[in-house]
């Protein structure tokens, strides 16, 4: 099996997919922490599926579906930004848009040829392993772009999170801030539906962040932690996939799931426990 | 639109005064404030010198948070002008710590105390960036002085809120500021807790003759330490010393009914005329009745 992984190391699909992997997971990880702490769940969810309507879209008027899955999941994030900001009215927003991009969505599957339904499939459950070299380059400039505007924002983006009244108090642009980390949220999940397809994009973006809060109070050790489970479950769902017929999502979903268990049971034990109550 | 009841200008408090000290902590001059095309307080002028400690009090909803938010730069006036420090209110003012009402931080939430302290160094700076070893030293010192550092490292979400509050004053005092401005900070809090967070906030304007606005619906624990109030109610205010606002003239003219201020033991209880059915100040819409144990 070990050697049959090796042989398998030295094709080119595996190595993008191994590529593809890394990167998502590095900015899926980073991201997720944030998804967590600001109570995003059901905007991801929105930003997922509405990123696939416009991917039907795009695949109906002969344009690439993953500049289309960009496209879709980007004006879903203004739109929220610009109807939802308040926290309270914000999950409802998220639900009538995502209610009315469905709907768009049908449509286009309607319009599309037979032939799109392979497409369909792709995008509904990830097919790391057909990632082109040209996938990778629009991965790599994305994940880059997301990246470098997560680390630029990410004190104030901490603090607006954490303690939305007292950042605002001192100065930071909340409302800003908020509509910024959307559009980065909205790249991050055009990124992850690569590996884990849309139906599965919660495993990237919500469990990593929501392990790494069981395991540490310390934010950098959280994030740290947050990006190691993302990578562990892509990169080892991958392999693993490689040298089974089991398709990649079954195993990425299933570690991540594996890890947040474990750090459930960890932090309810004894030892966790009082390092957490008075470190 | 309600006029003002009454104007107190601040004489010189003390005879060491200063030359930096001559520029007054804040100065509202007929400053008017709506907030959802409702005016939140008409016409208030008041000075508040360096080393003050002004008591916003009112009822829930009158519009003492605005008076807050006004001084941050987030709300700007509707007519009037006012300055802080000598300077028009602007948003992130270093010179201003603020200390926010507890309201919990949830359980799970990744966050040490000493974070929280630190945000209020460079929370509002972009990029990534980590503390420098001056700066956590800062850290230290403010968590030194609120007596937090045995707790510092641990989950916020699962301290007490008297610790919790003990932070945002760590937090709010971390950037060295000229005026903490508070906005309930006691509320939902114990008497234990209310007595320690009211001292260390008198010792710090104490020690380094800050100036303290802070919002309260209870003026008792604050009154050893306030010698200015402003009491706002439906638009009108009245501001002054605390034993020229908090009298039984004042308050009546300000509610528009009869209204006693009573001494007891050293607390101030405001009782409005009648009997009955009682309203608290909280609720200045029931009127009249018994006022409550708050002024």
């Amino acid at each position: 099996m070990i050697t049959q992984l090796i042989h398998l190391l030295g094709y080119d699909f595996v190595q993008n997919a191994l590529v593809a992997g890394i990167l998502v997971a590095v900015v899926a990880g980073l991201v997720s922490r944030f998804v967590v702490a600001r109570n995003m769940s059901f905007a991801v969810h929105a930003l997922a599926e509405v990123g696939f309507t416009g991917s039907a879209g795009f695949i109906l008027i002969g344009l690439s579906p993953v500049l289309g899955l960009l496209s879709g999941s980007m004006l879903t994030a203004l739109l929220i930004g610009a109807l939802g900001l308040r926290i309270r009215e914000r999950d409802a927003v998220v639900g009538v848009i995502m209610g009315f991009g469905l709907g768009l969505g049908v449509l286009f599957i309607t319009l599309n040829s037979r032939y799109a339904s392979e497409a369909f499939a792709i995008l509904l459950s990830g097919a790391i392993t057909t990632v082109s070299r040209d996938d990778l380059v629009l991965l790599g400039i994305v994940g880059a772009i997301t990246l470098v505007g997560l680390g630029a924002m990410y004190r104030p983006l901490t603090f607006a999170t954490v303690d939305p009244v007292v950042a605002e108090a001192r100065g930071v642009p909340v409302r800003l801030i908020s509509v910024l980390f959307l559009l980065l949220l909205a790249a991050a999940v055009a990124e992850a539906v690569q590996v884990v397809g849309v139906l599965l994009i919660l495993t990237l973006l919500i469990t990593p962040g929501a392990t790494a809060e069981r395991l540490t109070a310390h934010p950098g050790l959280a994030t740290v932690a947050s990006v190691g489970v993302a990578l562990f479950a892509t990169v080892g769902g991958i392999l693993l996939a490689l040298v089974t017929t089991v398709p990649v999502s079954v195993y990425v979903t299933t570690i991540a799931f594996v890890c947040y268990l474990s750090a459930r049971l960890f932090s309810s034990l004894p030892i966790a426990s009082i390092r957490r109550d008075r470190a | 639109m309600s006029k003002p009841m009454s104007t107190s200008a601040s004489g010189p408090r003390t005879a060491s005064v200063r030359p930096d000290d001559t520029t007054p902590a804040m100065c509202f001059d007929r400053a008017t404030l709506a907030y959802g095309g409702r005016v939140v307080w008409s016409e208030l002028s008041m000075t508040v010198q360096p080393g003050e400690f002004l008591a916003v009090l009112g009822p829930n909803g009158s519009g003492k948070t605005s008076l807050l938010r006004a001084l941050l730069g987030l709300a700007p006036l509707a007519a009037g002008q006012l300055d802080v420090l000598g300077r028009p209110p602007r948003r992130g003012n270093p010179a201003i710590g603020y200390v926010p009402q507890h309201a919990g931080f949830d359980r799970d939430v990744p966050l040490r105390g000493r974070d929280l302290v630190g945000l209020g160094i460079d929370g509002h700076r972009w990029g990534f960036g980590r503390l420098s070893r001056a700066d956590r030293a800062r850290v230290e010192a403010a968590l030194e002085s609120v007596a937090a550092r045995v707790y510092a490292d641990a989950p916020i979400g699962r301290l007490s809120g008297g610790e919790q509050q003990r932070l945002r004053i760590a937090q709010a005092l971390v950037g060295d500021p000229q005026i903490l401005l508070c906005d309930e900070p006691l509320a939902s809090l114990d008497m234990r807790y209310q007595q320690e967070i009211t001292e260390l906030i008198g010792d710090w304007a104490s020690d380094k003759r800050g100036t303290v606005v802070f919002v309260t619906h209870d003026v008792n624990p604050v009154l050893g330490l306030a010698n200015r109030v402003v009491f706002v109610v439906n638009g009108r205010w009245a501001a002054g010393s605390t034993d020229e606002v908090l009298t039984s003239e004042s308050m009546s003219r300000l509610y528009d009914a009869p209204v006693e201020v009573l001494r007891v033991r050293g607390r101030i209880v405001v009782v409005g005329e009648g009997s009955g059915a009682g309203f608290d100040l909280d609720e200045p819409h029931h009127l009249p009745g018994h006022v409550g144990a708050h002024a």
